[in-house]
């Protein structure tokens, strides 16, 4: 084991941290907001709305996040009336493909974990909301939609999970993230253990840190939950 | 353009296939292996078995794959040096991706196989030994068709994950189904159209298998009565 080389570069996995982590909470907030509104439709009773949510989340689920990295990075620059649109200043980076991909991806496991939690409400807190007269979106509002999100929270801790995970696959289309500077480090120095060792004790760390934050969390928001009822 | 390279699609969609098989047959045996470490009587088996799940689950598999493709290989070398001067092997890329693959998931099916033998309740095992069976025979009779019931459905889960995981390995420079449309998306110039035959044979290994397996689970739960509310 030779530890200097990582220590010497230090400051280049701060920058890789830097760049997981944005990735990370760029991508879980787009998909997470997204996801809200594709929830309520894959609940719907109108088959229009339910329907083109489940065919849209089954495609994402079912194929891997690479394909759709790919697809976004390298595909979609294939047509010439892409190359010379206004979106191809985004699409053209790679940070802004990675992002995307992966808003897109967590935004399906999302929206079906919380058309999950929806379906399994108690009928009744519904009824209750309907006897008070509450038109549908302040049922929406102030009933279902915080049901949901509480019950979802020991769900959506192994979601944030998956996504870090795949942060890790932007290090392919070229960004430098934890394991982009992890795999410079061995081509460099052919370090092989120091460098994706390092890399691995930071995903950890973070593995860890988000597990605690979510468990703090359900301790808040899931107390009413665990009394019994 | 996409039917001349079909030959070699289909190839690359059994390369990804064959690898997905053999890594599940790793997984099961870590699992089964994990699983029952946890379960140990003896303080350090429950440890390292503990350690294993914990940590493996906590890195991403890119990072993990990278680590032992480029470690193992040094460190295998290293080993040739010191018993054969002069000579050098390369690690097989498809040999590293199955050990990758089979030892990431061993480590969540681990958790899937602990959680189902403590699901079968302890009666059935004592009602078993008393009827004078060896433990081997209550193995293969009871507890082991038991968990397999309770450890299907988080196992069919754990298959399709797997599956789209196994798409990282053409990072490794394995002719898998994604290495193999990006040949072909190189040679065209058209990535849109072969990234998205790929993700369309991810998909279709994915509707077989959900339909497969959920078969299998109507079997397997012969005899119980569902919950319905």
């Amino acid at each position: 084991m030779n530890g200097q080389p990582i220590l010497d570069n230090a400051w280049l996995f701060a920058h890789g941290l830097a760049t997981t982590l944005g990735l990370l909470s760029a991508s879980l907030l787009a998909g997470g907001a997204l996801a809200v509104p594709m929830a309520v439709a894959r609940t719907s009773r109108h088959w229009w709305m339910a329907r083109p949510v489940w065919l849209f989340t089954y495609a994402i689920r079912g194929t891997p996040l690479l394909v759709q990295l790919y697809l976004l990075y390298y595909g979609v620059a294939q047509f010439e009336a892409v190359r010379n649109s206004v979106a191809w200043v985004a699409l053209r980076s790679a940070w802004f493909c990675a992002a995307l991909a992966m808003a897109i991806n967590t935004c399906a496991y999302t929206t079906e974990m919380l058309a999950g939690a929806i379906r399994s409400l108690p009928y009744g807190e519904l009824e209750a909301a309907d006897a008070l007269g509450m038109s549908a979106w302040q049922r929406l509002r102030r009933i279902v939609l915080p049901l949901a999100f509480r019950r979802s929270i020991p769900a959506y801790s192994n979601e944030t999970v998956m996504m870090l995970h795949g942060t890790s696959l932007a290090s392919v289309v070229t960004l430098v993230d934890v394991t982009g500077v992890a795999r410079d480090i061995n081509s460099r120095f052919y370090l092989p253990f120091e460098a994706f060792l390092t890399a691995a004790a930071l995903y950890l760390a973070l593995t860890f840190a988000l597990v605690a934050a979510f468990r703090q969390a359900e301790r808040r928001w899931l107390a009413p939950l665990r009394r019994g009822n | 353009m996409v039917s001349a390279y079909l030959p070699s699609l289909l190839a690359g969609a059994l390369t990804t296939l064959c690898l997905a098989l053999s890594s599940l047959a790793i997984a099961i045996v870590l699992g089964l292996a994990g699983a029952s470490g946890r379960l140990s009587r003896r303080p350090a088996v429950r440890a390292i078995a503990t350690a294993y799940t914990t940590i493996v689950r906590g890195v991403p598999d890119l990072v993990l794959m990278l680590l032992i493709f480029y470690g193992g290989q040094r460190l295998i070398n290293f080993a040739i040096e010191k018993l054969a001067p002069g000579h050098y092997v390369d690690v097989n890329p498809f040999a590293a991706g199955i050990a990758t693959i089979g030892f990431v998931y061993g480590a969540y099916l681990g958790e899937t196989f602990r959680g189902a033998f403590l699901a079968i309740p302890a009666g059935q095992a004592e009602a078993a030994l008393a009827c004078g069976m060896s433990t081997l025979q209550v193995l293969r009779r009871v507890t082991g068709p038991l968990m397999l019931r309770h450890a299907l459905p988080a196992l069919s889960n754990n298959w399709l994950v797997m599956l789209k995981s196994t798409a990282i390995v053409s990072v490794i420079g394995l002719p898998d189904l994604m290495q193999r449309a990006g040949l072909a998306a190189g040679a065209t110039r058209e990535p849109f159209v072969f990234y998205i035959a790929a993700g369309g044979v991810y998909l279709v290994i994915t509707v077989i298998s959900e339909t497969l397996l959920q078969a299998w689970q109507r079997r397997l739960r012969v005899g119980t009565r569902e919950v319905r509310l």
